[in-house]
């Protein structure tokens, strides 16, 4: 191409730009006309820089220069149109961009929201919600769960006493033993709560934490409806096609005791692999005895799982402090 | 519980990798929590044949060999060690192969003779420091064949979950039974490798509370706590190094090597899971053992060196004059074995876990033996082992295996239980043949016997946990594994438990709170301070905060300093939890309580309000209002004034005072704006037993009953189809008469059209008088059926300021 062929389609863009935006209606929106404005310019834009190194080398300076010139034109044939659109509009700018005015959002704890999708899924399998004390007996907590007195067992739950026989609740069991004394079967209930052990405060323990705990008590219940069901309820909260194991296990109140594990990504870069989220197993005899049932007539199963850890791998927490120091910066990372 | 793979097979001889066994584990048996390796990874190498080796044209301290490596064709290798000798067999690294030191052996020009692969040293393996040349192997094995199938170095820990129920599994034969029963791979008592015979005592005596045979006593005193106690004499032993095989046992789960003969005890602590004690019977005064009650003022120094006194009222394992040792804890080093010991009493008793459970809580000292003796040992075994373990002494020490000496009972036989194939598939919901189940419950050692339409079946001597019939089922349902059974929901009756209320409301105030852009805290609910009444944890961890809180409030107060002390001076939070009060009940009074905490910014900053005002107590007010309605709905409520802290108190119909409104006081920054709470009771969490134990208090079956909607009382009204007049009155109220108090004036005197009364604004100042302010009201009257007129609306404003200033005083503000 010629110099003055380059100079020549410079010119005719710069025109032909500024004629567009002169002809619009002022009413027009600004990013409407910048498109249109777009649809006419890019293009030939482009195609005259990609010439600048077509033309001779002692052409280039005064192209460059005209190339620099057109784009300058037509930013200016847009600020006209800009200033033409505020003069009409009654000479005030209004600026979409700004900020609404919003108000604080608030925020569900992490552990809650964890707990709420929890009791979400069982709801839909048939659960209500059952509540118990957290300042509980000797009794409530260990002997009426099949604890054999004086057992290494207990050693499993480090506990915080209040008094000679009465503690802190080092699991939402209680519940269990409760719940059936109150109604009669068929019972099936969940019962989230607090508990305590006697751990120190740091990055992997804390002395008081969640649990949910679900119990279902009718006749003709078996390990299958134990199984099904928690199946069932890691195929709805971790999605469809995560596999599910089980294992034994052991905790005195269910016999047998059995533990289950899924496949999930903990999102550390390591994929998938089998974690455990619950220990589960068929209500042991000794604990409807303890309640006051009749163990040839009902059978029943139970589990139990801690949302906070569930928590903690979900939304990558690696310091369980996190959760329970209140630091606004963090609970507000879970608003939405 | 760590154990070595390759230990496990001495014991039973599977073909599993460690990874197979720790699967097979965690489905059937026990937990895996993870394997380690012991030693590099040389699953890579091969055996080669050196079949030419040539001198290096080129060198004259490496050779050019030709290399058979199964492969097919002859490899070209170099080596540099002075022992390659064709014919010989050796360790081979291919092309490829990563060493243990992380170097990749690739082809590679050495002086100017091609290498493809290399001969490898010992230490180049990882299997010692030996790199004085190519390690020699003496096999039959062909080229080609994995260097790991001719030489077992590598071994693999699996550190098992061994929960408290089954301390079977604590040793290598307990864990190797468990393999056996799942592959049905025999098991054997001892592994003959290590041990190839072992020769029957040279005599066995028995007594019932006292034994004595050639010169040695045994005395036990205490029956109960220590019901059986059996000793080998073992005598003419040297004390010295263990020899190769037993240090690599020890140290394949990680336990250091000390002397051949503690080595030994060592090896049958893990390897049968008995913990034995070896005395050097000449510091036995008249070489005997007394077990018997611990007297005023006794001390033992025990093996690690610390002097310990020792507690009365309990039992203690004596020589003929002092203690010795711990029962079931640790030995003294009164009598410890040493160098110069030449005859042992090896100690195999059975004690009673509950008293080997308080020895070691007042010593405070957990060894290996107190935790496996405080889950309980194998009682039937202790003569068998006290034989096995006096013969590994001798087989390693050196000395012949003498008497064995026996005090006390053995251990009562269980009584066979009742097993119903019927009751195995209705607790497991899949029927499992008859001859399944007694299979399975054999395999695992018990004995199983047809009696009618059940099984008699009687645990081994080992199985502590097989109690009841349902114990017996779960040992059924693991051997088949819980992943055999259906994975199908089956129909289910719905429950006649309804929803716990609290639970509703408290779901309820949290949704509400949130919408009011409050965040949800859990924080720990224990405090700092307390009185004598004050409910406190008996035994915490940290002396710190032992005192579980009376106030949700005070918790929040705290957090909120913790946001303060880092910047952070926009705090809203809240919490649903629970206050512990002191009460005169066994258990404190527990209140499930709501409580919230406002300070700083109202809004977040807008370009139209670039400092938004902090919020006040008035937004307090407002969200115990909120509080109010979402936990009791369609209840009415009052706020009553209070002092300058605790502005308000909330009154709620008959539940009478149920939270307050306060000033939060905290320890703040001067850039830090006033905090301002509400504390609100939800209801009280009884503690009460719901029916003693072994009853149940179950009424009337009735229908899940739900609280009536908060939305039920509302009847909806027409809309208005006449205009509203309104006018608006200023009034000039004194301090100390109450809005509230002229509103309801206002509303009294209004007349039934009066359909609306806001008031709208506050004034002080200009045209008021000091001690007065001004406060505008605007009132809305409405005529159901037509307009009203000019003079109607004059004629009740009159009205209105004539009843105002008879009964209050009160008179319109001058315009």
């Amino acid at each position: 191409m010629l110099l003055s062929e380059y100079l020549a389609h410079a010119d005719a863009l710069a025109a032909e730009s500024r004629a567009l935006l002169d002809g619009l209606d002022p009413a027009t929106r600004l990013d409407v006309a910048k498109g249109q404005l777009n649809a006419l310019k890019d293009e030939r834009l482009a195609a005259l820089q990609g010439e600048l190194r077509a033309l001779a080398p002692e052409d280039r300076r005064s192209a460059g220069g005209a190339f620099n010139a057109l784009k300058v034109a037509i930013q200016e044939s847009l600020d006209a149109f800009a200033a033409r659109q505020i003069a009409a509009s009654g000479g005030t700018f209004f600026d979409h961009s700004m900020p609404a005015r919003r108000g604080w959002h608030g925020t569900l704890h992490p552990v809650t929201i964890v707990i709420d999708e929890i009791c979400d899924i069982f709801r839909e399998l048939g659960f209500t919600i059952a509540l118990g004390p957290e300042a509980e007996t000797e009794h409530y907590n260990f002997g009426a769960l099949n604890f054999p007195p004086d057992h290494p067992a207990m050693e499993l739950h480090d506990t915080l006493y209040l008094g000679e026989d009465t503690l802190l609740r080092t699991h939402t069991s209680p519940v269990q033993v409760r719940t059936l004394q109150q109604y009669a079967p068929p019972v099936r209930v969940l019962a989230p709560g607090q508990v305590y052990r006697r751990d120190f405060f740091d990055a992997t323990h804390a002395p008081a934490f969640m649990q949910l705990e679900g119990l279902a008590v009718d006749e003709g219940i078996s390990f299958v409806d134990l199984k099904a069901t928690l199946a069932e309820f890691a195929r709805r909260f971790y999605g469809a096609s995560r596999r599910v194991r089980f294992g034994p296990s052991y905790f005195p109140f269910v016999e047998p005791g059995a533990q289950m594990d899924v496949e999930v990504d903990l999102n550390d870069g390591k994929g998938l692999r089998w974690v455990e989220i619950l220990g589960c197993g068929m209500v042991h005899p000794n604990v409807l005895h303890a309640a006051g049932l009749d163990s040839e007539r009902y059978t029943g199963w139970a589990f139990g799982m801690g949302p906070a850890r569930i928590a903690m791998s979900r939304y990558n927490i690696h310091d369980i402090r996190l959760l329970y120091d209140s630091d606004v910066r963090f609970l507000e990372q879970f608003a939405r | 519980m760590i154990v070595s793979h390759e230990w496990l097979k001495q014991f039973v001889p599977h073909a599993l990798s460690a990874e197979q066994v720790g699967e097979l584990l965690s489905r059937h048996c026990v937990t895996l929590d993870g394997i380690e390796r012991v030693g590099a990874d040389l699953s890579a190498f091969v055996i080669a044949q050196v079949v030419e080796a040539a001198r290096h044209p080129n060198s004259d301290h490496l050779w050019v060999t030709k290399v058979d490596d199964g492969s097919g064709t002859l490899l070209d290798v170099v080596c540099g060690a002075p022992n390659v000798v064709a014919g010989h067999k050796y360790p081979f690294a291919r092309t490829g192969t990563v060493m243990p030191g992380g170097l990749k052996i690739e082809k590679r020009k050495i002086r100017g003779e091609t290498s493809n692969g290399m001969l490898c040293s010992p230490r180049e393996l990882g299997l010692g420091q030996d790199h004085d040349g190519i390690m020699t192997l003496d096999t039959t094995a062909a080229p080609g064949t994995p260097f790991l199938d001719v030489l077992s170095v590598a071994d693999a820990r699996l550190d098992l979950d061994v929960l408290p129920n089954r301390p079977d599994l604590l040793s290598h034969r307990g864990v190797a039974r468990e393999i056996a029963a799942l592959t049905g791979v025999a098991v054997r008592a001892w592994p003959e490798t290590d041990l190839p015979s072992v020769p029957a005592a040279a005599s066995v005596h028995y007594g019932s509370s006292s034994v004595t045979a050639s010169g040695v006593t045994i005395r036990v005193d205490d029956a109960s706590n220590c019901p059986r106690y059996a000793a080998a004499i073992v005598r003419g032993v040297t004390v010295g190094p263990s020899p190769a095989w037993l240090v690599k046992r020890l140290e394949s789960i990680g336990q250091r090597s000390i002397n051949n003969v503690v080595d030994a005890t060592n090896y049958v602590l893990h390897g049968v899971g008995q913990p034995v004690h070896a005395f050097d019977l000449a510091s036995l005064t008249h070489a005997s053992i007394v077990v018997r009650p611990t007297s005023e003022g006794e001390t033992l120094t025990t093996l690690d060196g610390v002097a310990r006194r020792i507690a009365t009222g309990t039992t203690v394992i004596c020589d003929g004059d002092k203690p010795v040792a711990l029962a079931g804890v640790m030995g003294g080093q009164n009598s410890e074995v040493t160098a110069s010991t030449t005859d042992i009493l090896l100690e195999v008793a059975h004690f009673d876990p509950r008293f080997v459970r308080r020895v070691r809580r007042q010593v405070g000292l957990s060894t290996d033996a107190s935790y496996r003796f405080e889950r309980g040992v194998d009682a039937a075994a202790l003569e068998s082992i006290a034989v096995f373990g006096a013969a590994l002494i001798a087989h390693v020490a050196g000395g012949t295996v003498g008497e064995l000496l026996v005090v006390g009972t053995e251990a009562p036989h269980t009584s066979p239980i009742a097993v119903r194939p019927a009751r195995v598939a209705r607790l497991l919901g899949a029927a499992i043949a008859t001859d399944d189940i007694a299979h399975r419950l054999q395999s695992i050692g018990c004995e199983v016997q047809v009696a009618g339409e059940a099984l008699a079946v009687r645990a081994p001597s080992w199985r502590h946990d097989l109690l009841l019939e349902v114990d017996f089922i779960e040992e059924v349902a693991r051997l088949v594994g819980f992943d055999a059974l259906p994975d199908e929901l089956r129909a289910f009756r719905p429950g006649n438990a309804p929803d716990n209320p609290v639970h509703l409301a408290g779901t309820r105030v949290r949704n509400a709170l949130v919408a009011l852009g409050l965040a949800e805290t859990r924080p720990m609910p224990f405090t700092a301070t307390g009185d004598a009444h004050t409910p406190r944890v008996r035994n915490p961890l940290a002396d710190d905060e032992p005192y579980l809180r009376a106030s949700l409030l005070d918790t929040l107060a705290r957090r909120a300093e913790y946001n303060l002390a880092r910047m952070q001076g926009n705090v809203r939070l809240f919490e649903v939890g629970n206050a512990f009060v002191g009460g005169s009940g066994r258990l404190p009074r527990e209140e499930v309580r709501v409580a919230a905490l406002v300070m700083g910014a109202r809004r977040p900053p807008h370009f139209t309000e670039p400092q938004p005002p902090a919020f006040d107590i008035w937004d307090a007010k407002a969200i115990a209002e909120v509080m109010v309605a979402s936990v009791f709905p369609g209840e009415a409520s009052t706020l009553v004034p209070g002092d300058d802290t605790v502005v308000w108190t909330i009154e709620c119909g008959t539940r009478g005072r149920i939270g307050h409104v306060a000033r939060v006081s905290l320890d703040r920054p001067a850039w830090a704006s006033d905090a301002c709470g509400i504390e609100l009771t939800i209801a009280i969490m009884s503690s009460d037993d719901v029916a003693s134990a072994g009853t149940h208090a179950h009424g009337a079956i009735t229908h899940l009953v739900r609280p009536p909607a908060a939305s039920a009382g509302i009847r909806a009204k027409a809309l208005p189809v006449t205009p509203a007049a309104e006018f608006d009155l200023a009034l000039i109220v004194p301090d100390g008469t109450l809005a509230s108090t002229v509103e309801s004036t206002l509303r009294a005197a209004g007349g039934d059209l009066l359909e609306r009364v806001t008031l709208f604004d506050e004034f002080r100042g200009a045209g008021v008088a000091a001690g007065h302010r001004s406060l505008a009201w605007r009132l809305t009257f409405r005529h159901p059926e037509r307009t009203l007129k000019e003079k109607e609306i004059e004629g009740r404003r009159a009205r209105l300021l004539d009843t105002l200033d008879k009964e209050l005083g009160i008179r319109p503000r001058a315009s």
